[in-house]
């Protein structure tokens, strides 16, 4: 277990900085910073203050050296545009994302488990060809098309629900509901294709003819297994739908979160805050993969003994 | 002359005919809709009644006909600029589809030749090709777009560039998977003994081999290409106004809802007609080219 571990965290060091590297040459790829920043509207001599301001007059590996200090010293640079720390910038915008991504997560589980198992158990008669048909359409219904469709009957015909913002319970409803439906759609079809696989499985005919309640069977047979295929999908796909899902999301909603700071940032060219948005998204999501992959070695005993070398 | 082995010996419109006779009702109502939204914005310039960028101040937030204040002439009124929305609806259907299709077509060209490089040469450049894998599955790609969107501008060069970077890496990994399956078969062995370079192999023996995945592939990153085109032109990010595409009415009607909801309505429906009509092919296909589901 210990060296599986290892080799997770190896695996994740590896791939955030090959991250950290790409965003950095792909932004001093674009031309210099400062021309995007200020416009026509410069005289030659504040550019070049500008410019040696910022150290983009430098060589580029020196600058590169320099932009990977500043993960050791937590010197992050400051907004283009609200010349505050991108550090204060983004990790403010932290726990808001993290709420609205807690919520859309329970409401997932909670709809998704329940309804592949159904989906599994009836599969043969209409319950479960209708739940597999609104899954598989809810899996084509774009987030924001479902947003904004909601905040037309909620918010604007029905009057029930507040357009935008968070502070209360009420705001969670729609951006909730926004974002879990992609990934109930998703994970529906995962249960549903787990818990065929096991439903099948001898073990589950020597629990019956033990004479265990179906309930049980199900639950403690059943699901148990499927979950460790189902915990796998939630690492894979779930934390990238979700993280685009925010994107989005809090954009419509104008929720304070890190998708929507990152969609002002990229329309407003404030480099320092997109590009330490990114990064801080991008390392969350590596985290969690690795969380999921030890859980998942965790669960299955099978995974960390035969994985060894092999892919 | 070529020798290719996997080519099947009907016609085209034999194996289409075939298709929509085995199809179920739900299916055959896809593959209509299909057809139906490719004709509408291969002919929209000659369908669409108006200029979609005419405006006109004395005709605007007009409701679609039939209802109180509409104005003749505009099927599904107009929007804050007197613009008919129906014109627009249809070329933006036209540019969503064919952005769409070429970002599709760039990603399985670029990806299928590194997963063919990968599977073919192995050894370090199948570890870098495969790194670079990893990475990109492991960073979402709506952040990437975002990124190189903020970078190099939204131009209709850098657009295309970007969806066709979208889902590389799953024909890469695809590719790659098939070709070490293939390349133990005994009839590779046998055209390389018969003298055939790694070139000749790729082209005759691998490629007709995994055209089914790949096709299964590329209808399922179309819809979510389609979606992630819609998705930056709603915010902001995709092709610049006026051009119209359909997510960027959805984005730009949204402030007008309250007041002018049948400005988003249209081109939301047709980004949903679009994703359900490829959803649903491209379940089918899968279905045809997995033979353990067939089996089941």
């Amino acid at each position: 277990m210990l060296s599986y571990a290892l080799r997770t965290l190896t695996r994740m060091a590896i791939t955030f900085f090959v991250i950290v590297t790409v965003v950095f040459f792909a932004t001093r790829l674009s031309g210099n910073a400062v021309d995007f920043v200020v416009g026509d509207g410069i005289t030659s001599e504040d550019r070049e203050l500008l410019i040696s301001y910022y150290e983009l007059d430098r060589p580029l590996f020196t600058q590169y050296l320099a932009f990977l200090k500043s993960f050791t010293d937590g010197q992050f640079g400051l907004s283009f545009i609200e010349r505050r720390p991108v550090s204060d910038i983004v990790l403010e915008r932290i726990w808001p994302s993290a709420q609205l991504l807690l919520a859309a997560m329970t409401l997932t589980l909670l709809v998704s488990i329940p309804l592949g198992i159904v989906a599994a158990i009836w599969r043969d008669s209409w319950i479960g060809s209708a739940v597999m048909m609104v899954a598989f359409l809810g899996y084509a219904v774009p987030n924001f098309v479902l947003a904004v469709l909601m905040m037309l009957i909620f918010s604007y015909w029905l009057n029930w629900l507040p357009v935008v913002g968070n502070g209360t319970a009420l705001h969670f409803i729609m951006p909730t509901i926004a974002m879990a439906g992609v990934l109930i759609a998703a994970l529906t079809r995962f249960t549903r294709n787990a818990m065929l696989d096991v439903l099948g499985q001898d073990f589950m005919r020597t629990a019956r003819a033990k004479g265990l309640s179906e309930g049980h069977v199900i639950i403690k047979h059943g699901l148990r297994n499927a979950g460790i295929t189902i915990l796998s999908v939630i690492g894979l796909q779930v934390a990238g739908i979700a993280a685009a899902g925010s994107v989005v999301i809090e954009a419509i909603f104008s929720w304070p979160g890190i998708g929507d700071l990152l969609v002002s940032a990229a329309v407003r060219r404030d480099y320092p805050v997109l590009q330490f948005g990114v990064l801080t998204v991008a390392l969350a999501v590596i985290v969690i993969n690795a969380l999921v992959d030890l859980a998942y070695a965790w669960a299955d005993p099978r995974l960390r003994h035969t994985v060894k070398g092999g892919n | 002359m070529t020798h290719s082995i996997a080519v099947p010996a009907t016609s085209l419109p034999a194996t289409a005919y075939r298709l929509w006779r085995g199809a179920d009702p739900i299916r055959k109502v896809a593959i209509l809709i299909g057809v139906m939204l490719v004709v509408l914005a291969i002919f929209a310039p000659l369908i669409a009644p108006f200029d979609p960028n005419a405006q006109s101040l004395i005709s605007r937030l007009r409701p679609p006909l039939g209802f109180e204040r509409a104005k003749e002439g505009y099927l599904l009124g107009t929007d804050e600029l007197g613009r008919d929305v129906l014109s627009r609806s249809l070329h933006g259907l036209q540019l969503t589809l064919m952005l769409a299709g070429l970002g599709a077509t760039l990603g399985l060209l670029f990806g299928g030749t590194l997963g063919l490089l990968a599977g073919v040469v192995g050894g370090r450049t199948e570890a870098t090709v495969m790194a670079a894998v990893d990475t990109q599955i492991a960073v979402p790609f709506t952040l990437v777009a975002l990124f190189l969107l903020a970078i190099l501008g939204s131009s209709i060069e850098v657009i295309v560039l970007v969806l066709g970077l979208a889902g590389w890496e799953q024909y890469a990994r695809i590719v790659r998977g098939e070709v070490r399956r293939l390349m133990n078969m005994p009839f590779i062995e046998a055209a390389r003994a018969a003298g055939a370079g790694p070139l000749r192999i790729a082209r005759h023996h691998l490629l007709p081999n995994i055209v089914s995945p790949l096709v299964v592939q590329f209808t399922l990153s179309l819809s979510n290409i389609v979606l992630l085109e819609s998705t930056l032109s709603f915010l902001g990010l995709g092709v610049q106004p006026p051009t119209a595409t359909l997510g960027a009415m959805v984005g730009i009607g949204r402030d007008y809802m309250p007041s002018a909801p049948w400005i988003v309505v249209a081109p939301a429906m047709m980004i949903l007609f679009i994703t359900f009509a490829v959803q649903i092919l491209g379940d089918w296909l899968r279905d045809g080219a997995d033979v353990k589901l067939r089996a089941r």
